[in-house]
């Protein structure tokens, strides 16, 4: 069935197809209309899920994490200040092996305060042991909904997931979007993993750990990290042989075969990167594009063969990292610095506080990497 | 759960999210092992008020049949409440080690 259907709205529609039990969220723009369309799914029936009202995103998590602690399906999704008033729990939640999943529109972070799409807020969640999720369009949403709960709940795994999505140009914007017909087919069966707590064998969760067992948890944790890579193809695989759209290697490559330069980006921009590699294409310039969706745990061998043998990375981010490269070029630079690959790195900051990039744009940072040494540039626009 | 069950062999064994399977497992943390001073009891001070007992906030003072009192220094983490509030200075607090 297709459906036009808004980013967020396309959220929902995975969530009502996945069939959580409890969902607790919290109203913040622009995250509040896919709680709101959940909302309406739990009023007709569609959706059997508690909701739990809370007064707070902290609230909202640690209700996910009362409710994934005996074994429910859960969602929540938020953005921005609403992210960074849940930290300390988003920690917590992925600490306590839970596998919860959320929703989560990028917002700028204030001051000054701004509604509108930029990065830093997925970005303070990388190194908590989340499966991160970055979608550039509502399809993709929908998507990658049902994956992070395939990888989430899966027994090599039992780490939460999130989902992320730009504020505005995906969150609030109709395209048309392909559900699965039957999500029973991809997603595991519900009760299939075993939570950490049941009523009849009493537990107890969140307890001192000395140094050496703190480090020993936190080593199990790693070790599930390096699993989902693996955990992540098996579920994009399954989408794959119900809908044709192959996520399965956590990144997408266009016209990079041949490329000299390739753009790297996440989210909404990237159709703006297509567009521009395509124009430049059409003059000859040997260009191509990279859209990274698995951003953690990052596929550096992936990203480092795409770039092996290029002249140049131009790596779009849309956030301003203080003091230091924004962390998906350093990701980039990671990838790149594993596997001995001499590329010129350059990156943009661009599209910060939801300021457009277009077409042009893009093409005019090629043009300005050219002439620049490798690093970072702050993106003021033509 | 039984104890036995919850008695990693290694690292790999320890539950997810390190959830606890059993009740008062608080009672094999020794933390007494955090103590910089060191209570000294000196008992032909004490006059049995049990003070101490009553604020020991760990509690760490055992109260025996005759009230007389003694330290469990294996979860007295040298706080020196107990010292300050006997009224006989009959607990001393001396350094550790």
């Amino acid at each position: 069935m297709k459906l036009l259907l808004t980013g967020n709205y396309a959220a929902a529609y995975a969530v009502r197809d996945a069939q959580p039990d409890v969902i607790s969220a919290y109203p913040i723009t622009p995250q509040t209309p896919i709680i709101e369309k959940l909302a309406e799914f739990i009023d007709s029936g569609e959706l059997k899920a508690k909701f739990v009202r809370v007064e707070s995103e902290h609230s909202a998590m640690a209700a996910l994490i009362g409710a994934a602690s005996v074994g429910a399906r859960t969602y929540t999704a938020t953005s921005s200040q609403g992210l960074l008033y849940m930290y300390e729990v988003v920690w917590w939640a992925a600490g306590a092996r839970l596998p919860i999943v959320m929703g989560l529109v990028t917002r700028a972070l204030g001051p000054p305060w701004n509604i509108w799409s930029d990065h830093a807020d997925f970005f303070t969640v990388r190194s908590s042991g989340w499966t991160m999720l970055f979608a550039s369009s509502a399809q993709e949403v929908y998507d990658l909904t049902l994956i992070a709960y395939c990888v989430a709940e899966h027994r090599d795994v039992l780490l939460p997931a999130l989902v992320a999505w730009d504020a505005f140009e995906v969150s609030h914007t109709y395209e048309p979007v392909e559900l699965v017909e039957d999500a029973t087919r991809l997603l595991p069966p519900k009760g299939a993993w075993a939570p950490p707590l049941a009523a009849e064998d009493p537990a107890s969760l969140g307890n001192l750990a000395y140094p050496e067992e703190y480090a020993e948890t936190r080593r199990l944790m790693v070790e599930a990290v390096r699993r989902v890579p693996l955990v992540f193809a098996e579920a994009a695989g399954r989408l794959r042989e119900l809908t044709g759209r192959d996520y399965s290697r956590g990144y997408e490559c266009y016209r990079c075969e041949d490329a000299e330069t390739v753009f790297i980006a996440m989210g909404s921009v990237y159709g703006e990167v297509r567009s521009a590699v395509d124009a430049l294409r059409a003059r000859g310039v040997p260009v191509g594009a990279l859209k990274v969706w698995l951003y953690r745990p990052f596929p550096y061998e992936g990203v480092a063969r795409v770039l092996d043998g290029k002249k140049m990375a131009i790596v779009l981010s849309r956030t301003t990292s203080l003091g230091a490269m924004g962390p998906l070029a350093t990701d980039v630079a990671t990838a790149l610095a594993l596997k001995g690959c001499s590329v010129k790195l350059v990156e943009f900051s661009a599209g910060v506080g939801g300021v457009d990039v277009t077409e042009d744009d893009v093409v005019a940072m090629y043009k300005a990497a050219l002439e620049r040494e490798g690093g970072t540039y702050f993106w003021r626009g033509r | 759960m039984s104890e036995a069950a919850f008695a990693p062999r290694s690292w790999r064994d320890l539950p997810l999210g390190n959830v606890i399977p059993l009740p008062m497992t608080s009672l094999s943390y020794k933390t007494g092992n955090w103590r910089a001073l060191r209570p000294l009891l000196h008992k032909e001070k004490c006059i049995k008020c049990l003070l101490c007992w009553v604020h020991c906030p760990e509690p760490a003072i055992h109260r025996h049949e005759d009230d007389s009192v003694s330290i469990n220094y294996d979860f007295c983490k040298g706080c020196g409440i107990c010292a300050n509030v006997c009224p006989v200075h009959a607990i001393e607090m001396v350094m550790e080690g």
